[in-house]
């Protein structure tokens, strides 16, 4: 445990990850070594909660698998209880460059936004997407910017940094829905009058897995954007507590 | 049997297992009250066969049997929409539930951790 006490949370989502988890884990506490880490742990089957222990990191334990969306929530909850001022999401890949946290953090302790997004440039490094998925990735990022009131490139990044107000509108409302974890959260966000930037980052290959590319999954995701952002775009309005820390 | 004795009979049993299931708390009365409240309204057009051809006279349905087609249809989507809606909210529950255990077991580790090894507490806590 640090001796000061710590205002980053660095929250992990993981399922299954036991091969990278324990690599990330480290890195992250070698370059952001202010920082807490919390592995949330959704329902894993293998060794992730005793490699991300072994690894130095807290681990919040779901007891069934809630998917990225209720992993992200239980993380938000634990770092709006603990009085975290800010939370930054990574995923247990390796796709997320920890270096590049204290840029998200940035224009969060200059007050200048309540959410960041690292968001993945095309043509830096080897992430790359099919054709039909980039074509509903630019139309979501081209609605979801005029949503949110600033240019967005990259609205289905799970490399996200988050104030204090952020984090107790997230605690309360993190959609577990498919995307609801990406598009949705950035619209509660954007409606419930918090401020989006974006900080361009760089994107590394995953360190296991593979990304799929077949057509059907490409016209699949297109239909369940499209059909995540008209339900997120229309619901009801929620707004930030005003509640100071629990 | 005539066929109207036979419906009578199949909505009893119908009943029969429906108030087996309350009895056992196998089905909340709310649900349990959808199927009573058909199996009834069953009997009743068995008894008076009458009456479903005086209904379909008055909204315009030639034959009366469609007209207990049509409605038996939608009153099961009515049903399934609404499990569905139930579900749904379950699965919402059981969620925040996940997260407020694992949340509690995290409480339970670091108040453990702490007693035995007698270092001071996370001072975020």
């Amino acid at each position: 445990m640090p001796q000061q006490p710590s205002t980053v949370l660095i929250i992990i989502p993981a399922w299954n990850e036991e091969v990278t988890l324990g690599g990330v884990v480290a890195e992250v506490q070698s370059r952001v070594p202010e920082a807490d880490v919390l592995v949330v742990n959704d329902g894993s089957t293998d060794r992730t909660s005793h490699v991300a222990r072994e690894a130095g990191a807290r681990v919040l334990e779901l007891p069934v698998n809630l998917g990225v969306g209720g992993a992200m929530r239980a993380g938000y909850r634990f770092a709006e209880r603990r009085g975290y001022e800010f939370a930054v999401q990574l995923d247990a890949d390796g796709q997320h460059d920890p270096a590049a946290v204290p840029d998200l953090l940035e224009p969060l302790r200059h007050g200048q936004a309540d959410v960041v997004i690292g968001a993945r440039f095309a043509g830096v490094g080897t992430y790359t997407v099919g054709r039909a998925r980039r074509g509903t990735m630019w139309f979501l990022s081209t609605v979801l910017s005029r949503v949110s009131g600033t240019r967005l490139t990259d609205t289905t990044s799970g490399f996200k940094a988050c104030n204090r107000s952020a984090i107790l509108r997230f605690a309360a409302d993190y959609p577990a829905e498919y995307l609801g974890d990406t598009i949705e959260s950035l619209v509660i966000a954007a409606r419930s009058g918090l401020r989006i930037r974006q900080v361009g980052v760089e994107m590394r290959p995953r360190a296991g897995g593979t990304p799929s590319h077949s057509p059907v999954r490409a016209a699949v995701f297109l239909v369940r954007a499209m059909l995540a952002m008209v339900v997120a775009l229309t619901r009801p309005r929620g707004a930030v507590r005003d509640r100071s820390a629990a | 049997m005539s066929g109207y004795g036979f419906a009578v009979v199949a909505c009893a049993v119908v009943a029969a297992i429906i108030f087996g299931l309350l009895r056992t708390r196998k089905i909340r009365e709310k649900y349990a009250g959808i199927w009573i409240a058909l199996a009834v309204a069953n009997v009743v057009l068995a008894i008076f066969p009458g009456l479903a051809a005086r209904v379909s006279d008055l909204v315009g349905v030639t034959t009366p049997v469609n007209l207990l087609f049509a409605s038996a249809f939608v009153v099961l989507l009515v049903v399934c929409v609404h499990l569905s809606t139930e579900l749904s909210r379950i699965e919402d529950q059981a969620r925040t539930v996940a997260e407020e255990v694992a949340l509690l077991r995290l409480d339970i580790e670091d108040a453990l951790g702490q007693s035995r090894t007698g270092t001071p507490p996370d001072a975020t806590l």
